[in-house]
């Protein structure tokens, strides 16, 4: 079974499927003419000092301004820009997104603890669909083995497990990724905004503003966060042509990433890569505002918890034993 | 004009040194080379040559920022007893601690740098050019504070010097003020770095209250200990006036510090210790090693005996009066609160991870270089602001022949008269 979607790139999607960033966004940031007159002058000199430096990006990726302050002429340049040099690395067509949330749509995550055997299908499928790199290698999808006589006891959690088979007879498997906080702790550290959440509940990092600092993952109570320590790998052949901006597109090396509910695929009504190839059907997925959703369903019948629910971090990241 | 003179006979009193000053320089020269050599390799090839990992994805270099923002806080403390107080021996010298603020607060400023993954992107946190999330990111926070605080600094010495360089008295309602801002300022950069920790429900070793008042328990010990030295260096090879009554002083206000800073260790201590909850990891981990990860057990209880003899040291008069026993005493502080607020505070609060994984962070060679090449940095802004600031302060720059020649008149009169507000 392939998991890589075939989306052949229409003409529609090179550079019609641009759409303009969330609107009010970026309401909250200050805007005026003296101040966009202001940092295009600085602007200017920043370019002077990359060039004299010798920075190995081009001046215009060094140049680029916050995602959510980009005017949507900006962003059709910095899209069209991202498209070519991916295609030229992947020697394949990619195309790269920024489709918008839905409306009425806040996407949430159901997890059967008791169904779930620990194969880890999901973690992989996750990185392939996902353009994560694969040396050093990243997993946004840790599946942590844990004691059943000790329950759901992150101290003793194994995620290096390995055994011949699984699920191992006295072990159960809780897999954990970002829990798509509705506070999310990671937001409020992020000293230059480089990473919020939509308003479809999905909380997004933007690659190329992100500076590396790492104070969202010691902030994060899920260790949900991934680092690129190195430069990623990602050999062409591997890559998922099919990106979105905030999503799956290529990563460079110093920036943070982690789980987006696969954005590229969920905001076109597709499921999670995770939750299509889990084998035993452990994993949900949803629109929370929409009561006869799955995951709508299953919280009503079911009795749901979430982990840590004292940090109050209100995740909609939904465990559940449904037998 | 004669700012323009002012700075070129700053770098005339730079230049001007025995075999030994420029041995120095030198050493510290070839330390910067060495490290910097080892950050081009890590711009190059990533973060990845440092042993940060996910699991912990802080340390020598956030541990070292966290431990000089005390230097640079502590440091200008030494104005609290000068003009609360009107304790002249300490006021005397009172321009020296704002030099080593300045020298500190550079070092803060580069470990941020070589600790991101994309200095390239360094813009992005610059108010009105980037996007700073302010005011709800303690990050964003600390930038303006410690810039604020380097600015500060930078002007207050820079103006006093200069004044003292033209012979003219300086403007006492505008220096006075400034030096008395630098208090307040100086807790701020302090507090605001260990809220940065502190605000983390993610990581129960930082997140408790008691986090702040002990990062500035510490930094009084820290600050003053290297003060300390440096007032015994100048006393030796200038011509500065520094009475050891100022030194005993100082002795004795880091006894005070040392043992609010020993009495809240204990108070959180007994806290986790007593309560044992889940949390209580992260403390086995630094003070009796957890599963057997243990590479922390015995920094961590080298630390604490180091600030218990110290501690004594400085609490008994005739130890804190005997140089001897004083300057082991400021070694035994300094090691102390640098593993304590170094990579004591940093690492235990990422192992055991949030997922219960142990990983085991040591630095690297190539984090330890840099850092070198950072302290060393330090050491030179550090040695030129001294190599500066003394002569004028004494006013032998003057009978040197580098002095503005508008003000001779005005020199002798000014000779001997150290900058200090009065």
């Amino acid at each position: 079974m392939s998991m890589t979607p075939d989306l052949p790139c229409s003409g529609s999607c090179a550079g019609g499927g641009v759409a303009p960033p969330p609107p009010g966004a970026d309401a909250d940031l200050p805007a005026g003419v003296s101040r966009r007159e202001f940092v295009e002058a600085s602007a200017k000199m920043l370019a002077a000092v990359a060039l004299v430096s010798g920075c190995d990006t081009n001046v215009e990726e060094f140049l680029q301004k916050n995602f959510r302050e980009l005017t949507p002429e900006e962003l059709r340049q910095v899209v069209a820009r991202l498209e070519k040099k991916y295609s030229e690395a992947a020697g394949k067509p990619v195309t790269v997104t920024t489709t918008p949330p839905l409306p009425n749509t806040l996407f949430g995550y159901g997890l059967d603890l008791s169904r779930c055997v620990g194969c880890r299908r999901c973690a992989y499928a996750c990185a392939r669909e996902n353009n994560t790199s694969r040396s050093p290698q990243i997993q946004w999808i840790r599946v942590l083995e844990l004691d059943k006589e000790k329950g759901v006891d992150l101290t003793h959690a194994n995620a290096y497990y390995n055994p011949e088979t699984v699920p191992q007879e006295d072990k159960f498997y809780m897999p954990v990724a970002c829990h798509q906080c509705a506070k999310p702790p990671c937001v409020k550290v992020c000293p230059v905004k480089a990473t919020w959440q939509e308003p479809d509940g999905i909380v997004v990092i933007d690659y190329n503003w992100c500076i590396g600092c790492r104070c969202c993952m010691a902030a994060c109570p899920y260790g949900a966060r991934r680092f690129n320590w190195g430069e990623p790998d990602l050999p062409a052949a591997e890559v998922n042509p099919h990106t979105h901006y905030l999503g799956n597109r290529p990563r460079m090396k110093g920036v943070v990433e982690k789980c987006t509910f696969c954005i590229q695929r969920v905001r076109e009504g597709r499921y999670p890569a995770c939750v299509e190839i889990c084998p035993v059907g452990a994993r949900k997925f949803g629109n929370l505002l929409d009561p006869e959703s799955e995951i709508r369903v299953i919280m009503r019948q079911k009795r749901v918890f979430v982990l840590k629910e004292e940090i109050g971090t209100e995740p909609k990241f939904f465990y559940f034993y449904a037998t | 004009m004669s700012f323009l003179r002012f700075l070129y006979t700053c770098v005339r009193l730079m230049l001007r040194g025995g075999w030994a000053y420029w041995c120095w320089v030198l050493l510290l020269l070839a330390l910067v080379a060495w490290g910097a050599d080892a950050y081009l390799t890590q711009f190059k090839d990533g973060l990845i040559l440092s042993n940060m990992r996910d699991e912990v994805s802080w340390g020598f270099y956030v541990g070292n920022f966290t431990f000089l923002v005390g230097v640079a806080a502590a440091a200008v403390l030494l104005v609290i007893p000068a003009y609360v107080y009107e304790w002249k021996p300490i006021k005397e010298v009172a321009i020296l601690g704002e030099l080593l603020a300045i020298s500190a607060i550079v070092m803060c400023l580069l470990f941020v740098i070589v600790d991101m993954g994309r200095p390239d992107r360094f813009w992005h946190v610059i108010p009105f050019l980037g996007v700073l999330n302010f005011p709800r990111s303690l990050l964003a926070w600390d930038c303006l504070v410690l810039n604020a605080y380097l600015g500060l600094n930078v002007f207050i010495v820079v103006y006093l010097l200069y004044c003292t360089y033209v012979g003219k008295h300086y403007n006492k309602a505008l220096a006075g003020p400034l030096i008395l801002f630098s208090v307040p300022l100086a807790i701020s950069i302090h507090t605001v770095t260990a809220f940065l920790y502190n605000g983390m429900p993610s990581r129960p070793f930082w997140n408790a209250s008691i986090l702040a008042p002990r990062f500035l328990c510490s930094a009084f010990c820290s600050g003053p200990a290297i003060m300390i030295i440096v007032f015994q260096i100048l006393q030796r090879t200038t011509r500065l006036k520094i009475q050891n009554e100022a030194i005993w002083k100082v002795a004795e206000l880091m006894a005070y510090a040392m043992f609010l800073n020993l009495f809240l260790l204990g108070a959180e201590v007994f806290k986790e210790y007593y309560s044992a909850t889940q949390h209580l990891v992260h403390f086995q981990y630094l003070f009796s090693g957890f599963h057997g990860a243990n590479s922390l057990v015995v920094y961590s209880w080298a630390a604490i005996a180091c600030s218990v003899i110290s501690f004594v040291l400085f609490l008994v008069p005739a130890t804190r009066r005997n140089f001897v026993t004083l300057n082991l005493g400021c070694l035994l502080i300094y090691t102390g609160v640098y593993i304590e607020k170094g990579i004591g505070l940093v690492v235990p609060g990422f192992t055991p991870s949030i997922l219960g994984e142990i990983y085991e962070y040591v630095p690297t060679l190539n984090e330890v270089r840099i850092g070198g090449a950072v302290f060393s940095i330090g050491f030179l802004v550090f040695t030129f602001l001294c190599k500066i600031a003394v002569p004028m302060m004494t006013g032998e720059f003057r009978t040197a022949g580098l002095a503005e020649p508008g003000s001779e008149s005005a020199g002798d009169a000014h000779a001997g008269t150290p900058v200090v507000v009065t």
